[in-house]
């Protein structure tokens, strides 16, 4: 984000919390930041779905990830600083819940599940785009995006809602247990075990052989070069 | 004129060579250890320098203690003249006609025939004019059931739209090429097939062929918008060269290097909800050849 951009960010979320931080009103806050798009009654116009039903699940996420407000309609959301202050963001997360009967915020526990079944489910679900090591990557026309800074709800939430261009996994495909352990696995590919030196993406040893081969290489010729020199000397 | 022992650099080169087995002996220890933090960059060290002390007592050696001493010696004079004459004037008439060059021109042309056997031995054997037979079968068959990977069979009410699935046929070995599908459900309403493959849709649930046509990989992403007017159509991408196929059209090509679209499988409902193929591909699955197209695919 430039500064400019940054500065007139801080100077907004000030500008809105003062008058707002009082009332904390969700209605209101929602006819400031999101019903340009989504409609003044949320029930969505050409430039923003309707809200209506999505629960909390979806506004939490969206909210918490920076991915809305966006700037103009039809970009890709991406992770961003927060416009909103945290009283804000449960005000508007509340009157979004209230628009209709929806799913709640999960509340995932890593801690049941386990790395290798994440893995492997991680594989078969995810790793298409996001990689096996959560970096993410890319597909036609969007950015899957790296899940460093993932919290375990956001992956949980993801998972269930498909935010943007993602698909959403049902518990039917993917069920809570399961949904544990792939949690679980994103947690261990932010933190992976470090056999130590270069870590080069943790993405395994192909890429380090390559790089010493290069590395390597590069050197080997250019000492060649050194000695063939002073040997023509 | 041989120099006088040079005692310095043999001292030199003996503690060098000392100190390589040193490094190497440390490295079979902190190998052993293996608990120590920062393990391989310890690993890295000791090799290195185990090396360095080689090469540098070698360099030593090298320059100060192999005995250099330049000789010369003139050539002998020449014997014989008149007969080196005598004999390559009859070695030249007995005609030998295997020159050195005649000789080398034939080993290039063994080489290049032997090289160039190999290169079209692939092609060949995967010509149209060949067995190609069983690369239009698959164990799709009318009636066989869609199940998942631990063989539970899809209903109809299980597939969602924004999700997407993995099917394979029920029984068949899912390592086949023919076997894995990529199911989708997009809104009735969306879907746009080719006349000839109307009605392959079941309520618009679509099942096409999960390897792609471009290099056979397995299609493992799937772009579906959450707010349609604003963000890209519904897409299967192959994450090997992001070939990309639209699934309301037949699995149309609408990106990348694939040249063809992705084989469609027909597919019903039966009277208890379960998924069942009606029929087979429309086309030959796989990556494409010369002549895929000649053949419908049999079972």
């Amino acid at each position: 984000m430039p500064p400019v951009v940054r500065a007139l960010a801080v100077v907004l979320a000030a500008l809105a919390i003062v008058p707002v931080a009082a009332a904390a009103n969700g209605k209101a806050l929602f006819g400031r930041y999101c019903a340009s798009c989504h409609g003044p009654d949320a029930a969505g116009t050409e430039d923003g779905p309707s809200l209506v039903g999505v629960g909390a699940l979806a506004a939490d996420f969206y909210l918490r990830t920076g991915y809305m407000p966006l700037k103009r309609s039809g970009l890709q959301p991406r992770r961003s600083e927060h416009l909103l202050g945290p009283a804000e963001i449960d005000a508007l997360i509340g009157y979004v819940a209230s628009l209709g009967k929806g799913p709640a915020v999960p509340a995932p526990q890593p801690a049941r599940g386990s790395v290798s079944e994440g893995m492997t489910l991680f594989r078969s679900h995810c790793a298409g785009c996001h990689q096996i090591v959560a970096q993410g990557g890319y597909v036609t026309n969007a950015v899957p995006p790296a899940l460093g800074d993932a919290t375990a709800t956001q992956v949980a939430e993801a998972v269930r809602i498909g935010p943007y261009v993602m698909p959403s996994f049902s518990e039917r495909a993917i069920s809570n247990r399961q949904l544990d352990s792939i949690v679980r696995y994103v947690q261990y590919a932010q933190h992976p075990d470090n056999a130590g030196g270069w870590a080069l993406g943790n993405i395994g040893p192909i890429p380090e052989g390559l790089v010493s081969w290069f590395v390597a290489g590069a050197a080997l010729v250019g000492t060649c070069l050194i000695i063939g020199k002073r040997l023509r000397a | 004129m041989p120099r006088r022992r040079d005692i310095g650099a043999e001292t030199w080169a003996i503690l060098l060579l000392f100190a390589a087995g040193a490094f190497g002996a440390a490295f079979v220890v902190v190998y052993a250890i293996d608990s120590i933090p920062h393990q391989t960059q310890f690993l890295g060290l000791a090799l290195g320098l185990a090396l360095l002390c080689f090469a540098a007592a070698m360099v030593i050696t090298g320059l100060r203690l192999v005995v250099t001493e330049e000789l010369v010696e003139e050539y002998p004079p020449e014997e014989h003249v008149g007969e080196v004459d005598a004999i390559s004037t009859v070695v030249e008439a007995a005609g030998a006609r295997l020159t050195r060059q005649r000789f080398f021109k034939l080993g290039l042309l063994v080489a290049g025939g032997g090289l160039a056997t190999a290169a079209a031995t692939p092609a060949v054997s995967f010509g149209p004019l060949l067995r190609v037979k069983e690369y239009f079968g698959t164990p799709w068959t009318r009636g066989r059931r869609l199940v998942d990977e631990d063989g539970r069979p899809y209903r109809a009410a299980d597939i969602e739209e924004k999700s997407f699935y993995t099917a394979f046929a029920e029984g068949a070995d899912k390592e086949e090429l023919g076997a894995s599908l990529v199911v989708v459900k997009l809104p009735v309403s969306q879907l746009k097939l080719p006349p000839d493959l109307q009605g392959y849709d079941a309520g618009g649930i679509v099942a096409y062929s999960k390897i792609c046509t471009h290099a056979g990989c397995a299609i493992a992403m799937y772009r579906v918008p959450t707010f349609a007017p604003d963000e890209p159509r519904p897409a299967l991408v192959c994450p090997c060269h992001y070939s990309t196929f639209d699934p309301a059209s037949g699995g149309s090509v609408t990106f990348g290097p694939a040249g063809r679209a992705l084989p469609m499988l027909p597919l019903t409902v039966d009277s208890k909800g379960f998924l069942r193929a009606k029929g087979n591909f429309d086309e030959a699955v796989g990556p494409s050849w010369w002549g895929v197209r000649n053949r419908k695919p049999t079972p």
